[in-house]
């Protein structure tokens, strides 16, 4: 039980997907412009990391390892698909703001990511649970960034104007090069409070150069 | 043998300091400031003076929070304050002022490590920042001389305009026109620049290429007339000899200097031509400190003995 806890409340701060782990770059930026768009886009991603994660893992003794990454997307495409239809049908506003971003979730490397270094290789319990903790931290980090950019950039919160702050506005926060700002002004202020994880708790299933590196950098310190 | 001692180089020290440096460049833009006074009315001290107290401030308390040296003497975030001031308008409201002056200090010289570790000049991009945030408030020039602030366009855009009317060459010489606080006394910008010239801060190459750029290419575009009031109008003087000299992001060798130089003339010249914005000196002056460190790499000098 302890361990499940654990897993759920990785994704949280210690591997936030966002601010620590860096992945789904794109969608952070694009949508936390506002904070109602930032916590639907979280919401969706998450529902679909939870499906997915259980469907893969279901599936991973079946799945052949040669062809894996193009059956977890189809797996992904077709979640995406269903929480796409969901939202035209019953949320069209909400469907309307996200546009093309909602679509991209197919290639959101956080899904994959978490197909790809938890699910192929845990129990089905345990990679819902990854995959709710993965998809809540996703959520809360865009929600921290819309915040910043939505109160400090146009002033308001959540579309209501808040009295004060919206006569001193920087409306640079909101266009892309003060998502940026943020961006990184977060991933400096959570890497500065929590502590990184390491080489070998991280291991190099998710690592970019583990294909140059073959698991030599871990070597280093020793 | 006691007597004879080693140490490491350097052996022949300079009486230049930072310091010493930074109050000749601040000496150099009283004439300016005062200018700007006279030209625009008392609010413009309160700008200059909200922006080198906020730069001044954020400097220390950055240095105190990152527990490094407090280098607040040097007079670095001083001038930088002074600089940014003199780009800005004088209408502009003073929050939005002393939050350049933050962004200026912090993140463009702060975070990058300090005085002469930054690769791009604090009150350029901090400038550039403001534009592109509140381009409303930045953009509103105010008339000469006026004492209730009425609003009015820049030489450079009646330039663009067409039809607008221009002040008269020898305004535009004096100062009297729209436009950032210090930038538009010429002859206070001069003295200013020929006193750091003859005090060694800065060498000529810069300013003469950069002015010199701008000047032939007007000529060409549209003739003798129009030239001058390229010349003269806008940032150019102020950014040609006191932001396109900045030690740390310009480049160190003569030849780099003339290639910065052109560089920045080209890019202006093309901004006011072409561009959607009427200025282009401080879009110029960033872009070329971007690529100083390949120019400085061009134009490295062949030690003697050593293989070309």
């Amino acid at each position: 039980m302890k361990n499940n806890l654990r897993v759920l409340l990785n994704g949280f701060v210690k591997e936030n997907p966002v601010f620590v782990l860096l992945l789904g770059t794109c969608p952070t930026l694009a949508t936390t412009t506002s904070v109602v768009s930032a916590l639907a886009m979280g919401l969706a991603a998450a529902a679909v990391l939870v499906c997915s994660n259980a469907a893969i893992s279901l599936l991973r003794k079946i799945i052949p390892d040669k062809v894996r990454i193009p059956a977890y997307i189809v797996i992904i495409a077709g979640f995406v698909t269903v929480v796409q239809m969901l939202m035209e049908a019953y949320l069209p506003s909400l469907y309307e703001m996200l546009g093309v971003y909602l679509a991209l979730i197919v290639v959101n490397c956080i899904v994959l990511g978490r197909a790809e270094m938890f699910a192929s290789k845990n129990t089905v319990g345990a990679s819902i649970l990854d995959g709710a903790g993965m998809g809540l931290g996703f959520t809360l980090a865009l929600l921290c960034m819309a915040i910043v950019r939505e109160v400090f950039g146009a002033g308001s919160f959540a579309g209501m104007e808040i009295p004060f702050i919206s006569d001193y506005t920087v409306p640079i926060l909101v266009s892309p090069p003060g998502g940026f700002f943020v961006f990184g002004v977060l991933i400096a202020l959570v890497s500065a409070l929590g502590k990184k994880p390491s080489k070998e708790e991280f291991g190099c299933e998710g690592c970019p150069n583990a294909s140059l590196c073959k698991g030599e950098c871990g070597k280093e310190k020793a | 043998m006691e007597k004879l001692k080693i140490s490491s180089s350097p052996h022949i020290l300079s009486k230049k300091t930072v310091s010493g440096i930074m109050l000749d460049v601040i000496i150099a833009l009283l004439p300016a400031a005062i200018a700007s006074i006279l030209i625009f009315g008392y609010r413009s001290a309160l700008v200059i003076g909200v922006c080198v107290t906020f730069a001044v401030l954020s400097e220390f308390l950055f240095q105190k929070i990152i527990k490094t040296k407090v280098l607040v003497g040097d007079l670095s975030a001083c001038v930088t304050g002074l600089l940014l001031a003199l780009n800005l308008p004088v209408s502009i409201p003073l929050w939005q002022a002393a939050l350049g002056s933050v962004f200026a200090i912090v993140v463009v010289k702060g975070l990058f490590g300090g005085i002469g570790k930054n690769f791009a000049n604090p009150a350029i991009t901090a400038r550039i920042m403001m534009l592109i945030a509140f381009t409303g408030t930045m953009t509103a020039f105010t008339a000469p001389l006026s004492p209730d602030l009425t609003s009015t366009a820049t030489p450079l855009e009646a330039l663009k305009a067409m039809g607008t009317e221009l002040p008269s060459l020898k305004d535009m010489f004096l100062g009297i026109r729209g436009g950032s606080l210090g930038e538009t006394c010429a002859p206070a910008l001069l003295i200013g620049g020929i006193y750091l010239i003859f005090r060694g801060i800065i060498s000529w190459t810069t300013p003469v290429c950069y002015i010199g750029t701008v000047f032939v290419l007007s000529l060409i575009y549209g003739g003798m007339d129009f030239a001058l009031y390229q010349v003269l109008a806008g940032g150019l003087i102020l950014g040609a000899f006191f932001m396109a000299t900045d030690y740390s992001t310009t480049p160190t060798r003569p030849w780099g200097k003339v290639i910065f130089g052109v560089g920045c003339g080209i890019i202006t010249s093309a901004i006011r031509f072409y561009g959607s914005y009427p200025e282009g000196v401080s879009f110029s002056i960033l872009l070329m400190n971007i690529i100083t460190p390949y120019i400085d790499k061009w134009t490295r000098p062949t030690p003697i003995g050593g293989n070309k």
